[in-house]
Order: C-alpha cells, then sequence, then structure tokens
C-alpha cells in the first residue's frame, strides 16, 4: 500500500495506547526498571519511556521466544502421545515504540523462519503482532544502521512509525494494512499531516562501511589469517547471540518428569564449541575462531546469497555485550579492506 | 608501562615465550586483551585502572595455548588464578612467565613461580569496597529476604552462559547443565532453572573462585553473580580456612576430606 503521513499530537499518543490496551492487546514497551531501559509486557502509559539509545536485548523475544514449547507428549507401555500446542492462543500483540532497526531484524528472522520451511511458530506471531515503531533521534558510536541499508527512520519493518517533531507531536507514518486498521480504529486520535519534515529530526548515522563490499570481500577470505588473529580474545561467551535481533539459532530439548514431557526449542549460539559437536566428538568448528567466522560469514555473505538478507541490522547490541570488546563495527570496517 | 613493554620485549628477543598476553586499548574508551607475537608490536601493551579482566583465561583457550610458550601480565587475581590452574593441573608451570602487577599497578620481579607464591601470601586479597559492601548487604537480610533478592536478580537471566565463558575456573569443556542423560539442570530460563544454574555453578567454585569478578562484568544483563561466588569463597575461608590460588599446590576444599573439618553445617 502507499504510504500515509497523519498527525498525532503527544496527549493522543497516551490515548491510543491506552484504547490498545483496552481491547485486550498484549502490549511490548519500553521502560525504565533498575536504572535499565528494557522492553516489558503491559506497563502503564506513565512508565513508557522514548529517550534511550537501544535497549540491551533486542525483542526478537516476542516472535523466536527464549523457549518455545513445540509439543507436549506422555510416554507409557503402550506408546507415545503428543499434544500439538494450540498456535491459535497465540495474544495479540502490539510492540510499542521499537526502533527502525529493530522492526528491520523482524525481516531478517523472516527471511530465516519462513525460507523453505514455513515454521508455524514463528508465523503465528508474527502474524499476531502490530509494530509501532520510534524514529531514533540520537545514537552512540557502536550504531551502524545506515552502514547495513538501514536509516534512523526507515519505515521497513513497522507497521507504524512515529517520528517525534519539535512541536513535541508525533509525525506517524502508516505503512502497512495493519498500520492502517489501527488509525481507522481510532481515526479521532489521528489529524492532517504536519508541513514538518521527519529528516531534521533523526539522529546523524555516519555510514562507514559498504556492506556488499563486505559481502564481496567474504566470498573469498574464508582461509583469510584475518579470523584468527582478530578472534583471539573471544571467549565464546554467546552473549552477542542473545542479545542480537537477527540472531535465529537454536537447540531442540526434550524435558521430561516421570511420564510427561515437552520438546523445547531454545535460543543457541554459533559461537558455543557445543554447537557443532558431532556425536561422534568430532567439532567441524573446533576452535573459536572459525566460529567467530561463521557469525560473520552466515550475517554477511551466507543469509544476503541465500535469504535475500543480511543478517545483521546495526543495532550494535552485540558490540555494547561484548564482555572483551569484540566490536562487529571494527572488524566489518577492516573486512572491507580486506585482500 | 614502559617496564611492561620492556620485559614483554626480552622474553619475546629471548624467545623463552612465543606469546604475550596482555592489555591493549579498545574501541570507546575500553581496554581488551592483546595477544603480542612479535616485539615489534609491544607498544601496543599498555596498563591502567581499567585493566580489570582476568587474562588467566585465556591461558587455556585452545588457540591461544597452542602459540607456545605464554607470558602473561597478570594483576593479583590472574595470579591466584594461575595457582589455582596449576594446582588443577590445567597450566603446566614451565610454559607460562607472569609479568605481575602490584597493587601500585607496577611491574613485578618474579624469576620464577615460587616468587609469585611468596609474593600472594603476603598480598592484599581483600573484595574491593564495592563487592565488600554488596556482600555485607546480603548477609545481613533474612532468609525470605535473600530468596526474594536473587528471585528477582536471576529472573532475567537468560541463560546464555557468558559468566561460565568469563570465568577463568570454569574451564570445563562439558559442564553440567550441559548434560542431559540425565538431565541435572532444567533447559529453561525460567525461575527455578536459574536458580539451579547459579546455585550449581556457585557450589562449583567453592574453595576455587579467586573474587576476580569476571562473571559479573560479563553478565550482559548485569545480574551481580559473582557475589554469589565470592560468597562462597568466604565461606570456605570461614569453615576451611582456606582462601584460594595463594599457592600452586591448593587442596580443593570440595574434593578433599579431613578428620577435623568442621561438620556442624550437615543438616
Ligand atoms: S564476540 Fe564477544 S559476546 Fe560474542 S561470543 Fe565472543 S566474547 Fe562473547
Ligand atoms: S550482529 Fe550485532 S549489530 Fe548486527 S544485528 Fe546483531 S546485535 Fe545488532
Ligand atoms: S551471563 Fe548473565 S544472563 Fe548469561 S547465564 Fe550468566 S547470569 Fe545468566
Ligand atoms: S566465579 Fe567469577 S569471581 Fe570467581 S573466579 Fe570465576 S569469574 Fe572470577
Amino acid at each position: 500500500m502507499e504510504l500515509e503521513r497523519k498527525l498525532i499530537k503527544k496527549a493522543s499518543l497516551e490515548k491510543l495506547y491506552q484504547k490498545l490496551q483496552a481491547n485486550g492487546n498484549k502490549i511490548f514497551a519500553p521502560i525504565i526498571k533498575d536504572g535499565k531501559t528494557e522492553f516489558h509486557y503491559n506497563p502503564s502509559y506513565a512508565e513508557v519511556t522514548y529517550d534511550h539509545i537501544q535497549t540491551i536485548q533486542s525483542l526478537k523475544n516476542t516472535v523466536f521466544p527464549k523457549i518455545e514449547n513445540l509439543v507436549r507428549f506422555t510416554t507409557d507401555r503402550n506408546g507415545t502421545e503428543v499434544t500439538e500446542v494450540d498456535l491459535a492462543k497465540v495474544p495479540s500483540l502490539v510492540l510499542w515504540g521499537a526502533h527502525p532497526c529493530d522492526a528491520a531484524g523482524f525481516k531478517a528472522l523472516k527471511s530465516i523462519f519462513m525460507w523453505d520451511y514455513k515454521d508455524e511458530y514463528f508465523n503465528s506471531r508474527m502474524n499476531k503482532m502490530v509494530v509501532i515503531g520510534l524514529s531514533c533521534y540520537k545514537c552512540d558510536d557502536n550504531c551502524f544502521c545506515t552502514s547495513v541499508g538501514l536509516n534512523p527512520g526507515a519505515t521497513n519493518g513497522s507497521d507504524i512509525l512515529l517520528t517525534k517533531l519539535s512541536t513535541g507531536d508525533y509525525l506517524a507514518e502508516i505503512i502497512t494494512e495493519k498500520g492502517k486498521e489501527i488509525v481507522n480504529a481510532a481515526a479521532e486520535l489521528f489529524e492532517a499531516a504536519p508541513a514538518e519534515a521527519k529528516e531534521g529530526n533523526l539522529a546523524q548515522v555516519k555510514q562507514q562501511f559498504s556492506h556488499e563490499k563486505v559481502t564481496k570481500n567474504l566470498a573469498g577470505a574464508f582461509e583469510h589469517p584475518f579470523w584468527v588473529e582478530n578472534s583471539l580474545r573471544c571467549i565464546g561467551c554467546g552473549a552477542c547471540a542473545f542479545v542480537c535481533p537477527a540472531c535465529a539459532c537454536f537447540d531442540i530439548q526434550d524435558e521430561t518428569k516421570g511420564k510427561t514431557g515437552k520438546r523445547l526449542r531454545c535460543w543457541d549460539s554459533c559461537g558455543f564449541g557445543l554447537f557443532t559437536i558431532h556425536t561422534s566428538g568430532h567439532n567441524p568448528r573446533e576452535v573459536q575462531s572459525q566460529r567467530w567466522r561463521q557469525r560473520i560469514m552466515h550475517k554477511f555473505s551466507y543469509m544476503p546469497e541465500r535469504n535475500e538478507s543480511l543478517g545483521c541490522i546495526g543495532c550494535g547490541r552485540c558490540s555494547r555485550a561484548c564482555p572483551v570488546d569484540m566490536n562487529i563495527l571494527e572488524q566489518l570496517i577492516a573486512l572491507e579492506k580486506i585482500q | 608501562m614502559e617496564s611492561i613493554r620492556k620485559r614483554a620485549k626480552e622474553l619475546l628477543d629471548s624467545k623463552q615465550v612465543q606469546v604475550i598476553i596482555g592489555y591493549e586499548n579498545g574501541t570507546s574508551n575500553k581496554v581488551r586483551a592483546s595477544f603480542i607475537k612479535d616485539s615489534a608490536q609491544v607498544d601496543k601493551l599498555i596498563y591502567d585502572e581499567r585493566c580489570t579482566q582476568n587474562l588467566a583465561l585465556y591461558l587455556v583457550k585452545h588457540e591461544v595455548k597452542h602459540l607456545g610458550k605464554m607470558g602473561i601480565v597478570a594483576t593479583i587475581p590472574a595470579m591466584r588464578t594461575i595457582n589455582m590452574l596449576i594446582s588443577e593441573e590445567q597450566v603446566k608451570p614451565e610454559n607460562i612467565v607472569v609479568l605481575g602487577i602490584g597493587e601500585d599497578g607496577k611491574l613485578l620481579d618474579f624469576p620464577d613461580l615460587t616468587v609469585m607464591e611468596s609474593f600472594l601470601q603476603k598480598a592484599n586479597i581483600e573484595l574491593t569496597a564495592k563487592d565488600k559492601e554488596a556482600i555485607e548487604k546480603l548477609k545481613k537480610m533474612t532468609t525470605q529476604e535473600k530468596f526474594d533478592y536473587w528471585s528477582n536478580a536471576l529472573e532475567t537471566c537468560f541463560k546464555c552462559y557468558a559468566c561460565r565463558s568469563a570465568c577463568p575456573l570454569c574451564y570445563c569443556t562439558r559442564c553440567a547443565v550441559e548434560c542431559n542423560q540425565p538431565q541435572w539442570i532444567p533447559v529453561q530460563a525460567s525461575k527455578n532453572g536459574n536458580y539451579e544454574w547459579h546455585m550449581l555453578r556457585a557450589m562449583h567454585l567453592s574453595g576455587r573462585c579467586v573474587s576476580c569478578g569476571d562473571c559479573g562484568r560479563a553478565c550482559p544483563l548485569d545480574i551481580p553473580v559473582h557475589l554469589l561466588t565470592m560468597h562462597m569463597a568466604e565461606e570456605s575461608k570461614r569453615l576451611f580456612g582456606v582462601d584460594s590460588g595463594l599457592s600452586m599446590k591448593m587442596e580443593s576444599v570440595l574434593s578433599n576430606y579431613k578428620l577435623d573439618d568442621k561438620d556442624n553445617f550437615i543438616l
């Protein structure tokens, strides 16, 4: 659909939030708790903050939960009985105040979970979710959205994108049918588009490398000494993957108690030594540099090639979370130049 | 700083070591581990109050270990770790040279590791004021209050295990949390599962934790898990008189039994 522009006054934004909540939607919005800004379920509007650069954790938990119960089972002498999870019970969710990079992160996940096999768990959650994005007006030196084809006001992935204007009111860009439904159901809260342009109200994120060039270089870089040289300090802790909005590695485990059990899909990381170990004991990614290479290759070479999407949206979370300063931006800038 | 660079250069040039594990400047005013193999690069090495990572972690890392003999810039907790790793037969003393850093940030001269041992016997191994205060606060709580505090703090843990990876004494290649025949610890990152995971870690580090604080620093969610293991370190001292890592021949508190061990805590 064609993008529509409207204005929503500061006071009306609160009314919209309350209306969505009153209509029985679960809301996931950023609040400050114990000095940290993170998304929480159903906070009161007074708690919601618009001032953060980035949350520590990504928002992928909404569609790719850290633990997904795939099936339940009961085993006895006569065999195993399997009970499917009722996906119709997945609640409607409004993601409120997601930054443009995070909204685009869902597209990266979709390119994996809906690639050849269509993952119903992911899809049902995705279908029940509406993303109300919020443009960024500030950034830090870990942000690099503009180097991966996005920008602090990118509409890609949001259903509605809000941008705070100099008046304190918000420009609302209505991007999808889902977004339009919300606007139609609360038409009284929206007004005619403002004259003020969005561009002057966005963070300035300088482009630092060309991702096309990185992808091109990676094609011949599998054996490059770069990987060992730049990852000796990586401790394989997985913090980067757990906070990343586009990392989708998982592990399936059964957890049983007596005769009943659950099959669970849990977050995993290609940075872990156990991730690729075979039953025989052989590990095709034996050392950490090979695992670090996999992380970069997957995001900047294999995904653009196979999934037609980059596996990174430039949020910088991994660099902020890494305990040993493996800064992904620094490495990508270097990879743009390797021979 | 200059003395560290000079010593590093000597060790590399005389081929006494093949790599120096030290600190260098990182991004955004951070510092990070540096692996210097060529003496022309020693000027990258730095040392200041930001250098807190316990570098002894890298002594057991496959790719680092295989570079050859290692010289390591070691703060007091890292020196204690080295003793622990030698006691537990993870590091061969002949494979390492320690560039010790004293409390004043100055380079210490250790002709061999027994001199490091003697230094540590007299060194200040007190916790930082901040950690001490946090532990005292917890100790004053009632059992219920403690339970509530940890339930709240551990609730967000998503079991990335960064705390474990950052700990130089959590070096097992197959941790108990990954064993699933039988499953000791629930897979789920949920209230009980998280509790069990952190209790297990605290127990496995009792009498071994050298109170470097790296587990807490590594946690992306800022959960103060180091307070659990540091508290166990205090308990090992109180009950068994053991401060970990002060010598190269530490006896394990958990797996040694002595006739005069107190058993008043056994229910
Ligand atoms: S890059 Fe950093 S956060 Fe990621 S596994 Fe390595 S040490 Fe951990
Ligand atoms: S790789 Fe790092 S910067 Fe890229 S999307 Fe993931 S967390 Fe963000
Ligand atoms: S590092 Fe933090 S989040 Fe990760 S397992 Fe340890 S306590 Fe949990
Ligand atoms: S448990 Fe934490 S404080 Fe203790 S040695 Fe390990 S990383 Fe250091």
